[in-house]
Order: C-alpha cells, then structure tokens, then sequence
C-alpha cells in the first residue's frame, strides 16, 4: 500500500509475513495466527493504547481457515484506528490472548469464546460471559440453529 | 441470633458478652468497653446483609473464612432495586470493604448479534436499536452509518442535520436519565421525578417525529424514514428553553449538596491510565480527565460543522462523571440549537432506488417504483461484500458496528461494540477497597445499560 | 398493590415512566414499588427474560406471597416478542402464570396504566380468583 501512515509503515517493514490492506477506507492488518502477540506488543509500542474490542467471524466453509478473530485498535495520539485479523481452523480453534497486554479486551475475548468456541491463551478467567454456565454449543456459530420457535399463522420460517 | 443481640445492647460489662461468645463458631462482635450501641461495627453489617435477606439463602453465597480474615461474599443479585437491570455483583466483602468483586451479566442476553443475520439489511435497525434502548437513535444511526459505508453511498445534507439533531436530543434525554438513577441510587429520590419530568418533553418530540416514545427505528440505512413534521421548531425551541433553567435547579440540588459531595467526591476513582487500559470511552473517560470525544476525533455525519465543546474532569470520581454528564447536556444543547437554526432544505434520504423506497405517491403511477418497493421490502438491497468498523459517541461510550457482508441481503455477520459492555470491566478496579455503601453509586456512575451489555 | 419491580429491559424505562410524575402511577395507590418479592402482591415483568433469567424470575415468583399476580409487560414479556431465538424464554407465561398482557414495544405509559386497571377492575369485579 501506498498511503500508508508512518505508523502503519514502520509496522509493515518490521512484519513481512503481515499484509496491510485497505477496507472501504480503514486500515486492517492480516497477521498469521503465531504472530498475533508479537504484532499485538508491537502495535501497542507504536501507540496503540486502547484495544477497542476482539470478535470473531464463522466462516464456516467459504474459506480454508473456518473462524476470523478480528481485533480493532485505537491510538488517541496519533488519531488513527488499525483493524487486525487473523484465522484459525475447525479443530481447537486458538489464538493468544490479548488480555496480558490490554486488560480491557478481558469480556470481549470471553465472549467470543462464549459465542465461538475460541480459545484464547493466557486469558485470566475464560468462561462463559452471556449464556447460562451450563449451556451446550456455542451460538454464533453458522452450524448453531437460531432455534426459533414455530409461531402459529405463520406458514414459512425464513423467506429466502 | 436474637440473643447475642440483646447481650449486645444490654449496658453489663464486657463480661458479659465476652462470656456469651466464647467458644461459638459464628464471626464474633469484638468486644468493646462501650456495650452497647455496635450497630456500626465491622461485621454486623455483613450479618444484618443476612437477616434481612438481602443474601439469597442458596448455593451463590458461601462463607468463606479465608485464614485469619473474616470474608464474606455477598450476591447482589440479577433482581436487586437499583434501577440497571439484571447485573449481578458477587462480592468479597472484608467486614464492610470490598476486597475483590465480580460482575456476572448475561441475564439479558437476547441473541441480537445471531437475529441480525436473519433480518435484512433495512429490517436491521428495529434490532439493534434495542441494544441501547437509552439511546436508541445512536444504535440505529453506528448501524445506518456502517451500512452505507459498505454500499458506498452518503446522505444528503438535510439527513445528516437531522440525524445530528435527533441523536443530541436522545443524548439530552440519555443523560437525563442517567442523573435520574443516580440521584435516586445515591438517595435524591426527587432527581428521579425530576429527571422523567424532563423526558417527557423530548419523548413528546420523538413521539411527533418518529412515531414511538422508544425504539424508534428511524434512522435507517439510506437516510431517516420521515421528514420532520410540520411546527418542528417549535417544539425544539420549546425543549431549549425548558431543560436549561431545569437544570439549574438540579445544580441547586445536587452541585453543592454536601451530601451530594460527600457520597459522591473520592468515589469509584478511575484514573486516565486505568481507564485506558480497560478501554473505558465516554463520560467516564472524560471524568478521568482524558479529552477524547468520537464526535471531534473521527466525526461523522456532519458533526463538525457544529461547535461544542467536550467537557472534562479531574479526578474521575462519581461526581465528576456526574458533572461531565450534566455539562454534556448543556453541549448537546448547544448543538440542537445550531442544527436548529441551520437545518438544509433538501432530501431527507439518499435519492438511490436500490436502497430506499420510493415516496408513496409514486407508487401508483410507476410499475418501475412498485417493483423496487417490492424488492426492497421482501427481499432488502444487497450489499456488496466487504467488512467495515464505524463506531459512534453514544452517551455510554464508543458504540462501534462491525458488519461483515457478503454480497447477500442479510448482514453476514453483525458485532456491536457495546460501550456498557466494556466500561462494565472496570467495575472491580472502580470499587476496590471502597465501602459497600460505595457500591450502588459506582454502578450509577458507570450507567450501564444492560441491553448493551448482554446484547 | 404493591408492584415488586422486575424491569429487565426497554419496558422497564416506560414503568419508571409510569411511576414517575407525567403519568403518575401514584393515583392509583401503587407508588410504593417494593423492592422485595416478600413485600409485594403484584409482578410486573417488563421486559425480555432470557434463558439465564428465567430460574430468578421463577425464585422471585415463588418468594412472593398469595394472593399475587403477574402483569406481563411488553411483547418480549408476552410471547418472545420480536426476538425469536434460542436466548429468550418465548413468554413469560411459560414460567409463570400470568393475569394481564400489556402489548407494545415497549407499551406506552398509557398502555400500562390500563392495563393495570383492568387488573384491578377484574380483581375487584371477582373475575379472578387467586
């Protein structure tokens, strides 16, 4: 990328196995899943002090790797925002936890776990955060049902 | 346990009670020379917490003697009368200090984030406007804005003014509310009165505008569903006079009120590093003393063309958040009143026929527009594929959309950034090491919704 | 009646509303909203119950004392409302009975307030019997 902030081009030429691409505008960061920490210290150094919040996207089959964690960033000094992802598979889905470094992505995390399934490691207390403790799935996976239940007069469920 | 009390209250000597205690397990009354008049010693009010049943007697407390200290840990349960919803504190009381607490949400989760992929793009604003349902416009308006950056288009002008105005109104009434639970929490019932009373006019304003006192659904991919209605400046004017001279009167009340100060001054301290750290935005940010405002930093929907100023406190007490609360509403009005006397002519909603709906009148004279009214409203525009981040100023915080798209009419996958979610965190760092009594103000002060938080 | 406050969601917003001076609750001798269930003969239930809920709100039914009723307020309280999926109780009635659904999203002050009354008329008029 051309325009890159400084910022975002020191961070590029430090990292090569990072790709910095552009989304409608914002800056995201696809960092391979063993690097995540260390991208995440870096970023953190750089002036990044507010880790917004951690989420998760199931893609279920459209891509190789099934689950997305996506982490948004925010440094108040250099007024920017920095969008960093990275993939784990269908099989014990983990990725290292964020919490050593931003105490504040602590229920963000626990709830993708929730939701997801995702492990995350090094994370202090990861339980269940919205569902009840003894709930069985995780629903914001594509595969969970929306288990709704079947409302009278109404002849189809989804129209699609 | 009648008993130990009236060996308490009897005026014999120490003997007496000493006698009494001896050789029992229960936590014992440390022996004072007074008899007497203990009421206020450390452990009776963990017993009293008992006797009165505010300890639900089942398997969520516990004693637990943790070595020499005596520990008790105390549910304030998912029902409790502070009027935040179902947030469940357990805490680990050490006589009348919290040593350590938890915050345990989840009781209103509704599954929002999983109901957002089955609803259309355009059908998503009745969802998430029930996140926040304090501020419902702000919902709606982080979810409109995130959407149009993924279709790629803007509003015009007139809809951006109007959002502008309907958003600083529901801030006005967001915190007005916010003062309300506060006082009332602390024990200024009458803020609570006060603070509805108030509502009711900006409520009757959106009840004109919008059709509905709450979850008004109006700000809407694509622009707003109605034009303002006729006499609108009126109202709003109205408003901008009414609230001021009520809010001095809440100063008269509360500003200088030493109970006021004392209950609230030194309270549930958050400091700029702290609050950083847990990611904390919005008047709680502000109070800590740090100047950040989404509104100045990455503004939107023609914001900036409006001044205001961000007001900001020092030491990131109750009261000042208190105080951030009401000088943001003085801002806010500040706000409406430009927007007011500057309000565009022109559309209210982007003139695009893939995304909204032709006026009504059209409908019966062209097939074209039927069939785009039809399209839109059983099967909503697609979307092209692509992910965004916009985050809003909510009256609780940054309230940021995460929307995935792909290619379909129905978001792929929808993530809300709650504010109350994550200022929620800081709660045990808030309420470390302060007083019990402390707690029902730190947890006003933060002004979670829960909506928000369990989603 | 004494109501015992159990405002979970958007509904509970519009009680406080009601309670509170524009549409004053009062009038009708229901200012004092208890805050223990022990207190209290009527239960509005405002808002959505989701499934992490529904034990407590089944505790604080059963720690009411007879004769109570329940007041099902808003249409997540009444039948799941708009949120048809697995993290809300689809109705309240599914735990506990209740006498008087209140619909709207969330009902309007008014909207209480009649219901309310017509709880009372019935109550009065003999049409239920707890």
């Amino acid at each position: 990328m051309s325009d890159l902030h400084p910022v975002f081009e020191a961070l590029d030429a430090a990292f090569e196995a990072v790709v910095f691409e552009d989304s409608l505008g914002q800056v995201v960061a696809r960092v391979p899943n063993d690097e995540w920490k260390k991208f995440a210290l870096e970023i953190r150094e750089a002036g990044f002090e507010v880790c917004v919040d951690v989420t998760a996207v199931d893609w279920m089959r459209q891509r190789p790797e099934r689950f997305e964690i996506v982490a948004n960033f925010l440094s108040m000094e250099h007024q920017l925002r920095l969008r960093m992802t990275t993939t784990t598979g269908r099989e014990d889905p983990s990725v290292d936890s964020l919490c050593p470094l931003w105490p504040g992505a602590n229920f963000a995390e626990r709830e993708a776990f929730d939701m997801f399934g995702i492990r995350f490691d090094g994370h202090p207390d990861l339980t269940r955060i919205l569902m009840p403790d003894d709930w069985e799935g995780h629903p914001l996976r594509k595969d969970f049902g929306v288990g709704s239940v079947p409302v009278q007069f109404k002849e189809s469920h989804k129209v699609n | 346990m009648t008993d130990d009390r009236t060996a308490e209250k009897s005026s014999e000597t120490p003997e007496t009670v000493d006698l009494w205690v001896a050789g029992t397990e229960e936590p014992q009354f440390s022996p004072t020379d007074e008899g007497s008049q203990e009421i206020t010693s450390d452990d009776t009010v963990a017993k009293l917490d008992e006797e009165f049943g505010r300890v639900v007697d089942d398997d969520y407390v516990f004693d637990d003697d943790i070595a020499e200290d005596e520990r008790m840990i105390v549910n304030m349960g998912p029902q409790h009368p502070s009027t935040h919803g179902v947030l469940r504190l357990q805490i680990e009381l050490e006589g009348e200090i919290i040593r350590r607490s938890k915050p345990i949400i989840g009781y209103l989760h509704t599954g929002m984030e999983k109901t957002a992929e089955q609803l259309t793009f355009s059908q998503g604003g009745t969802n998430v406007t029930r996140m926040d349902y304090l501020a419902p416009l702000h919902n709606e308006l982080g979810y409109s804005l995130a959407v149009e950056r993924l279709l790629g288009i803007e509003v015009p002008p007139r809809a951006e003014a109007m959002r502008v105005l309907l958003t600083e109104l529901n801030r006005v009434s967001s915190h007005l509310v916010a003062l309300a639970t506060n006082g009332m929490d602390v024990g200024a019932i009458s803020m609570m009165l006060y603070g509805f009373r108030e509502r009711e006019s900006i409520l009757a304003f959106f009840e004109k505008t919008t059709g509905l006192r709450m979850n008004h659904n109006f700000i809407r991919p694509g622009g707003l569903a109605a034009d303002l209605p006729p006499g609108w400046k009126d109202d709003v004017a109205a408003i901008l006079e009414d609230i001021p001279a009520r809010l001095a009167q809440y100063d008269d009340l509360l500003k200088d009120n030493p109970i006021w100060t004392s209950r609230t001054q030194g309270v549930g301290v958050i400091s700029a590093e702290e609050a950083i750290a847990y990611a904390i935005t919005g008047p709680p940010l502000r109070a800590a003393g740090v100047k950040w405002d989404l509104r100045k930093a990455f503004p939107y929907s023609g914001i900036e063309k409006y001044e205001f100023d961000v007001p900001v406190g020092t030491r990131g007490d109750v009261y000042d958040r208190y105080r951030v609360r009401v000088d943001e509403i003085h801002e806010s009005l500040k706000i409406v009143e430009q927007v007011m006397d500057s309000m565009p002519k022109g559309d209210y909603r982007v003139d695009d026929r893939k995304v909204t709906p032709p006026p009504r009148a059209r409908i019966d004279e062209s097939m074209e527009a039927l069939i785009h009214h039809f399209k839109l409203f059983t099967e909503g525009f697609k979307v092209p594929p692509g992910e965004t981040y916009v985050a809003v100023e909510s009256p609780r915080g940054e309230l940021g959309f995460y929307l995935v798209s792909d290619g379909e009419s129905k978001p792929y996958r929808m993530h809300t950034r709650a504010p109350s979610f994550v200022n929620l965190q800081a709660l045990p760092i808030a309420m470390a090491d302060s007083l019990m009594a402390d707690t029902v103000a730190t947890v006003a002060s933060m002004d979670p919704v829960m909506g928000d938080v369990d989603r | 009646m004494f109501p015992a406050t159990f405002g979970l969601a958007c509904c509970a917003i519009e009680m406080m509303a009601t309670g509170a001076g524009h549409y004053d609750l009062a009038r009708f001798g229901m200012e004092v909203f208890r805050a223990s269930p022990r207190q209290a003969d009527l239960m509005i239930v405002a808002g959505r119950v989701s499934q992490k809920m529904a034990p407590v709100l089944r505790q604080v039914y059963d720690q009411m004392p007879d004769p109570k009723w329940v007041v099902s307020m808003g249409a997540c309280a009444s039948s799941g409302g708009m949120f048809n999926n697995y993290a809300l109780v689809q109705g309240v009635d599914q735990i506990v009975p209740v006498d008087i659904y209140v619909p709207g999203c969330p009902p309007g002050p008014q909207s209480l307030m009649h219901g309310i009354l017509t709880l009372h008329d019935k109550i009065m008029s003999g049409e239920i019997v707890r």
